[in-house]
């Protein structure tokens, strides 16, 4: 057995480090879905009647629609009426300030070091966290309101912003999109609503920490931002989830919106429990994410760093439909032991001049399976589109593997696509170099691996960069024993 | 400072090495010198715990400790460097990243103090001027994409930051042309001191003009055949080592 094979056994055994259930006390409602728990879900949120009805469309949409198998990944087949969806803190009383957050969250978010303490926030990072499906507390709000910003829980955002909520939801991601977005749609519990106005450039990052927490409670998270002309946004997620036996289905929708001469820079890293060694429990993680770029030279910018969950179905993409409009995609995705990945974007150029770049660095570890799928169109008058694709794979061990499946489809002659791909396998050579250096066997690895992914961790917000560094590391720790 | 006893070594199943007695002593230069295949970079490799080389039997004592058994990032770090024949690339890794790390594993096992970014670029800096290097090599990836002759001249720049109190050329004049040679040669001479011994493998006496050494050896078939001083590297340019296979076979 080769060295770093080895060091891929040695890695599997690590522990998640972040397995741990909080007792709190749930407001969890009876396993299984019919019209009734979706009129359940609402009536607690205390949604108008319109919100209702769409949930209902989009369920009944649902019922209609097969779950889909075409990507490269296998699971256990999911029992949709074994699911409870709906779950949130018992304390439901407004809060008033951090102090009265249940200290048993509280304390949770600490162990994950969650930036919720007051020098996080007075480092500029708003956060706003959601325990299971409700938000316990949102800060920074009111500074960001004197600037016209809405940042706040996507069931506030409701009740407060309707007729923004209204204009938008669904506008990106239509409930009937697929299987996933479609049962998102009919009982998502909450999520974040960000709206920045014209020519406002937020200043500070805004972030979210989701965190899974109740036994067979799926997650079904909501986000909608949208940036008005001339306005600029940078919007950092970052996920844990505690160990658990069941896997725990997940399937998110995330929708942005930007409009003429609009950023949106969205950046996700994800760390969802991936199961144990034998490939038991992890997260099935079944995201729709995508943006529109609206009006002219608008620039929507997805940056994901992808290291957890037991099953990755993701495809965060770009609308370009203004003219000049910009669309890009960097990813990282770390599969290791058992975990699979079927994760890309699809560019869809649509307006004049618009251009789009995809980065994607797949590793595999284990028996991890790793694939990229990416889709480039260029419609018929997206003249002098653009599109620069790269996708590289690093293998880490011999018993682990990597798929590239790109897709042109290409209807403007005056298109230039350009596709590279690599793969390559993490050398003995390599670790051997780094050794007979000084440095040890581990850090060589880490060294290698964030090498690899330097184009990727460069569009990362700094702190985040740090973070994703570290979240790679403890993917692959261990591995060197 | 070394001693090796009777090291014998294989590679895939191959006995390379079929015991090789060799002391060095402090600010000695020791030349190796051989046809191909006759295991002289088999020896510098398992000397610096390259693991495709497996010593199946012999000792070799380095500063009084026993060599085989540490791993090969602490050899590095208790002062063996291995200046590679075919360095390797190691894309998106910054090269004074990359040596800084290395410099302070070095400094942490010493229990010195680790160097910050603005001592380490100071020490760099000196660095990259003794030996004539352009600081271009700082900014790049690991031997990404450099030429055959900026590798070489890398791996000495990796030296000369390193310090190493044994340091072992594996063949470090293969693919360069006579400037580069010059250049290289110059940094292995700047860094000889009477603390400080190296092990030079080279198939070729031209190297040995530049960098002038102590002891030559001649290896053939996986054994030491013949050892002199400087006039026997001279000797074995004008015959050719076909004579010292034979002579090594008549013993």
């Amino acid at each position: 057995m080769s060295t770093a094979t080895k060091q891929i056994e040695e890695l599997a055994n690590t522990e998640y480090k972040y397995g741990f259930v909080t007792d709190t006390e749930q407001d969890i409602i009876p396993v299984g879905l019919d019209e009734d728990v979706v009129r359940l879900i609402s009536s607690k949120k205390g949604e108008p009647e319109w919100l209702l009805e769409w949930r209902l469309k989009a369920f009944r949409a649902w019922l209609k629609m097969e779950e889909p198998h075409w990507q490269n990944v296998t699971y256990a087949p999911i029992d949709y009426q074994g699911v409870s969806y709906y779950a949130a803190p018992s304390e439901k009383k407004k809060l008033n300030s951090l102090d009265e957050v249940d200290p048993e969250i509280r304390a949770t978010f600490d162990k994950l070091g969650i930036p919720i303490e007051e020098q996080k926030l007075l480092s500029n990072v708003a956060v706003d966290a959601v325990f299971d499906s409700v938000s316990v507390a949102t800060t920074f709000r009111s500074k960001l309101a004197e600037l016209g910003i809405i940042f706040c829980p996507f069931s506030e955002a409701v009740k407060d912003y309707p007729e923004l909520v209204k204009q938008y939801v669904g506008s990106v991601v239509p409930h009937t999109d697929n299987y996933f977005a479609a049962l998102n749609s009919a009982v998502f519990s909450d999520g974040s609503f960000v709206y920045i106005p014209k020519g406002v450039r937020c200043p500070m990052e805004l972030s979210t920490y989701f965190r899974i927490n109740a036994k067979n409670t799926g997650q079904f998270e909501r986000t909608l931002i949208i940036a008005d002309e001339g306005a600029t946004v940078s919007y950092l997620e970052g996920c844990t989830a505690p160990m658990r036996d069941e896997n725990q289905l997940h399937a998110a929708v995330v929708e942005l919106v930007a409009h003429k001469d609009a950023t949106i820079k969205y950046s996700t890293v994800q760390n969802w429990y991936p199961g144990d060694r034998n490939g038991k429990g992890g997260i099935y993680n079944f995201v729709t994410k995508r943006g529109i770029c609206k009006g002219d030279r608008s620039k929507i910018t997805w940056t994901q760093v992808e290291t957890g969950s037991a099953v990755t179905w993701k495809y965060p993409s770009c609308i370009l439909q203004g003219n000049d409009s910009v669309g890009e995609f960097y990813s990282v995705a770390v599969t290791n032991n058992f975990q699979q990945a079927d994760t890309g974007t699809k560019m869809i150029h649509l307006g004049k001049n618009t251009r789009s770049t995809i980065v994607s660095k797949g590793i595999s570890a284990g028996r991890g399976q790793n694939t990229y799928r990416g889709a480039v169109k260029i419609g018929k008058n997206a003249s002098n589109a653009r599109n620069y694709s790269q996708c590289d794979s690093l293998l880490i061990g011999d018993r682990c593997g990597a798929h590239t499946f790109p897709y042109l489809e290409i209807k403007n002659t005056t298109a230039k696509v350009e596709h590279e791909a690599s793969t390559s396998k993490i050398g003995e050579d390599q670790i051997f170099y780094c050794e007979s250096r000084g440095i040890s066997k581990e850090d060589a690895i880490n060294m290698i691996v964030s090498g690899f992914c330097k184009e990727v961790f460069r569009e990362l917000p700094m702190e985040f960069a740090v973070e994703a560094q570290k979240l790679l590391g403890i993917s692959l720790e261990g591995s060197v024993g | 400072m070394l001693q090796v006893k009777n090291l014998k070594v294989r590679v895939e199943d191959r006995e390379i090495l079929k015991g090789i007695n060799l002391t060095v002593n402090k600010g000695e230069v020791h030349a190796i010198m051989g046809p191909n295949g006759s295991g002289k970079s088999t020896f510098a490799r398992a000397l610096s715990g390259h693991p495709g080389y497996e010593v199946t039997e012999g000792e070799v004592l380095y500063n009084g400790q026993d060599l085989l058994d540490m791993d090969p990032d602490e050899r590095a770090r208790e002062g063996v460097f291995m200046a590679f024949q075919y360095p390797v690339e190691i894309p998106g890794v910054n090269n004074a990243y990359f040596l800084k790390a290395a410099l302070n594993a070095k400094r942490k096992q010493a229990g010195v103090d680790e160097l910050d970014a603005i001592d380490f670029m100071k020490l760099v800096k000196e660095k990259l001027k003794l030996l004539h290097v352009d600081d271009s090599l700082l900014q790049r990836s690991v031997n990404e994409g450099f030429s055959g002759g900026e590798k070489k001249r890398n791996e000495i720049f990796h030296m000369a930051v390193l310090e190493p109190t044994l340091a072992l050329l594996d063949e470090t004049d293969s693919g360069l042309d006579i400037d580069a040679l010059r250049v290289v040669s110059e940094g292995v001479n700047a860094m000889r001191s009477p603390d400080r011994a190296f092990i030079v493998v080279t198939h070729y006496q031209r190297l040995l003009n530049y960098i002038v050494p102590d002891f030559v050896h001649v290896l053939s078939d996986g054994k030491i055949v013949r050892s002199g001083g400087r006039e026997l590297a001279l000797e074995l340019e004008e015959k050719g080592y076909a004579g010292q296979t034979a002579a090594g076979a008549r013993k």
